[in-house]
């Protein structure tokens, strides 16, 4: 099966004046038609970067300056910008954080929507908000006749966020990037929207590539997960699999700092130290700073071992190996 | 849980209308009772200038109604014909009450066209420099630099002794005078409105340059443009009054308050008061309600400077 969205050894850097921040560094990444890949990690490994990247939307100082994206198996880095824009929106959409943010706040909702239809097919205005109307009801907005009418800060913040998928989903687009956009909703409404999402993408058989740093949120709506850390991928596998026995010693400092697992008033067990910066990451693995199980042989460039088929990890000594398969 | 049906949905959230924030801004606006009034006086004035030629007493600049028997009569003089000089006459034996309608129409036709006209080149320039950044930001605000490095009157004069009078050239030098400042408060607002998330949102959607330039950062910018625009059409209308008053501005054929005031200046110490003060008057209370509605919309408008 050729992929839909096919990233090879991305590196996306950001010139600064303190020095090269190597945001995205050698990712890797296929995601097939209609599957939902989750991407994992903490605050600054990369990930909003890495989606930029595929909608070409990495601004000065940021610059794509090695490897491939291809969508469709056509390349992306290097494209005309023109040809990007009409793929932005149209073939690959993209769901941000915040919808508060994200939505103009100054303009209806129905200007904003009209706009998103009429920016990549000439139809009239009058349907054009025909299809607003379908695509609010289609995500559960209640009376979306009325309130198409509405400014977003009318809106409660899960129904922003449904707003902002509907806007998504308006050109049936074939991948959808989602940047944490259950991360400022309260649990309940996450809930609520992680079900929509994944009822409409088995609806219109879009591909979804769901960044968050909530592993248990992404293992219950993915099919495949990958764990990212200081700009490339270090564990990647079936969500269930990877969740029940992580490979990645980062994967298990991940797992074990969700507060689910321990014992009502225990310590709350979690990785120590911080992300690394960027700038001067060290030679050979970068996670063998906070490692546990950290190796003198940590200090050189760790393989991607595969665990099982269809399961990878970037370690010298991964915690699991599946002999059989 | 999740999937509410529509109807059951739409019984519980009542559609509430959607006010426009246009509305809000005026509840608060008005909030200041000198503010509306201010506003009025604006009103006011714009419904004489649109009016004017229709109840003006007399038309100034139609020789056959004015009389140079009748010229420098006070105010409240009555001629033997029976005509009424509410606020007297002029050295031309004109009605200074019709010249100053018609100078009123003058001066705010220039003030707010040449407002408009800038706006329209400030703000565009503005949002296309904080949009694009680097060399092309830098090339306009450049620009911008040097244009507000010369003093507004010297500029205009140095035009308008270029081009010759006229009201289209005394517009061309206010516009040229103006646009900088546009130009630069429009930028700062855009600068901080750009790095918001719906632009980057605006972008992922595939919308072009120039709908997210003018359809989504325009309208998030707009408070300040007010603000200024407000401002600026008072400065305009003063600047244009300073040239007209030197006699560089506007041709005699087209008298604005500024020309009035220069016509009876000769003669005001000597006695003859209102042919000079009547129409100063006039432009303070213009400007002044013009500037007390642009402060309340100032108030308003940017939360920072609420108190």
């Amino acid at each position: 099966m050729s992929a839909l969205l096919e990233i090879t050894g991305l590196r996306t850097h950001f010139n600064t004046r303190a020095g090269v921040v190597r945001a995205v560094d050698g990712l890797d990444l296929r995601v097939a038609a209609g599957e939902i890949v989750g991407i994992v990690g903490e605050s600054g490994s990369g990930k909003s970067v890495a989606s930029f990247s595929v909608l070409g939307l990495v601004d000065p100082p940021g610059r794509i300056v090695a490897g491939s994206i291809r969508f469709r198996g056509e390349e992306l880095v290097g494209a005309d910008p023109a040809r990007l824009r009409r793929l932005r929106g149209r073939e690959i959409a993209m769901i941000f954080q915040d919808p508060l943010m994200t939505l103009t706040p100054v303009l209806r909702i129905e200007t904003q929507m009209v706009e998103a239809i009429r920016a990549h097919e000439r139809v009239s205005a009058k349907a054009a908000r025909v299809r607003a109307i379908e695509a609010l009801a289609r995500v559960g907005i209640p009376a979306p006749a009325e309130r198409i009418r509405a400014y977003p800060h009318q809106f409660s913040g899960g129904m922003r966020q449904r707003v902002a998928i509907a806007i998504a989903l308006l050109h049936s687009p074939a991948l959808i990037l989602a940047d944490e956009p259950t991360t400022a909703l309260d649990v309940t409404i996450q809930g609520q929207i992680l079900y929509e999402m994944q009822r409409l993408v088995a609806e219109t058989g879009a591909a979804l590539v769901w960044v968050s740093h909530d592993l248990a949120v992404v293992e219950s709506l993915a099919d495949r997960v990958c764990v990212m850390y200081a700009g490339r991928i270090v564990e990647e596998g079936p969500a269930a699999r990877v969740v029940a026995a992580p490979a990645h010693p980062y994967t298990r400092g991940l797992l074990d700092s969700l507060p689910g697992g321990a014992l009502a008033g225990a310590r709350l067990r979690q990785i120590p130290g911080m992300t690394p910066s960027l700038l001067d990451l060290p030679p050979g693995c970068p996670f063998a700073p906070r490692c546990p199980i950290a190796a003198p042989a940590c200090a050189s460039e760790p393989p991607i071992v595969a665990i099982a088929p269809g399961r990878t990890a970037r370690c010298h000594a991964p915690l699991v190996r599946e002999e059989a398969a | 849980m999740t999937a509410l049906s529509p109807e059951k949905a739409g019984a519980r959230a009542a559609p509430e209308p959607a006010p426009s924030p246009l509305a809000a801004v005026w509840e608060e606006f008005a909030e200041k009772r000198s503010a509306v009034v201010a506003l009025g006086v604006c009103v006011l004035f714009l419904l004489l200038a649109v009016v004017g030629p229709w109840i003006a007493p007399q038309d100034p600049y139609d020789l056959r109604a004015i009389s140079f028997l009748d010229s420098r009569l006070p105010p409240l003089s009555v001629t033997p014909e029976g005509t009424l000089y509410i606020l007297g006459t002029d050295g031309q034996g004109r009605d200074m009450l019709s010249a100053m309608i018609y100078g009123l129409r003058t001066s705010l036709f220039v003030g707010v066209f040449s407002g408009v006209l800038a706006i329209v080149v400030g703000v565009s320039l503005g949002l296309v420099a904080a949009y694009a950044g680097g060399v092309v930001d830098a090339a306009i605000m450049r620009l911008v630099d040097f244009m507000l490095g010369f003093p507004t009157i010297l500029v205009a004069l140095l035009v308008l002794a270029i081009l010759g009078q006229g009201i289209d050239k005394v517009v061309f030098a206010l516009v040229l005078v103006q646009w900088a400042y546009f130009a630069r408060a429009v930028r700062a607002t855009a600068l901080s409105e750009r790095a918001k998330e719906y632009v980057e949102a605006a972008r992922s959607l595939g919308l072009s340059h120039a709908r997210i330039v003018f359809g989504h950062l325009a309208p998030n910018c707009l408070p300040p443009i007010i603000v200024i625009a407000t401002m600026q059409v008072a400065s305009a209308i003063s600047a244009e009054a300073t040239l007209s008053f030197l006699g560089l501005g506007l041709p005699i054929t087209e008298p604005s308050l500024g020309l009035l005031i220069s016509n009876g200046f000769n003669v005001m110490l000597a006695g003859l008061y209102w042919i000079s003060v009547f129409p100063g008057l006039l432009l303070l209370a213009l400007i002044f309600a013009i500037n007390v509605v642009g402060d309340r919309l100032r108030d308003v408008l940017n939360p920072r400077s609420a108190t």
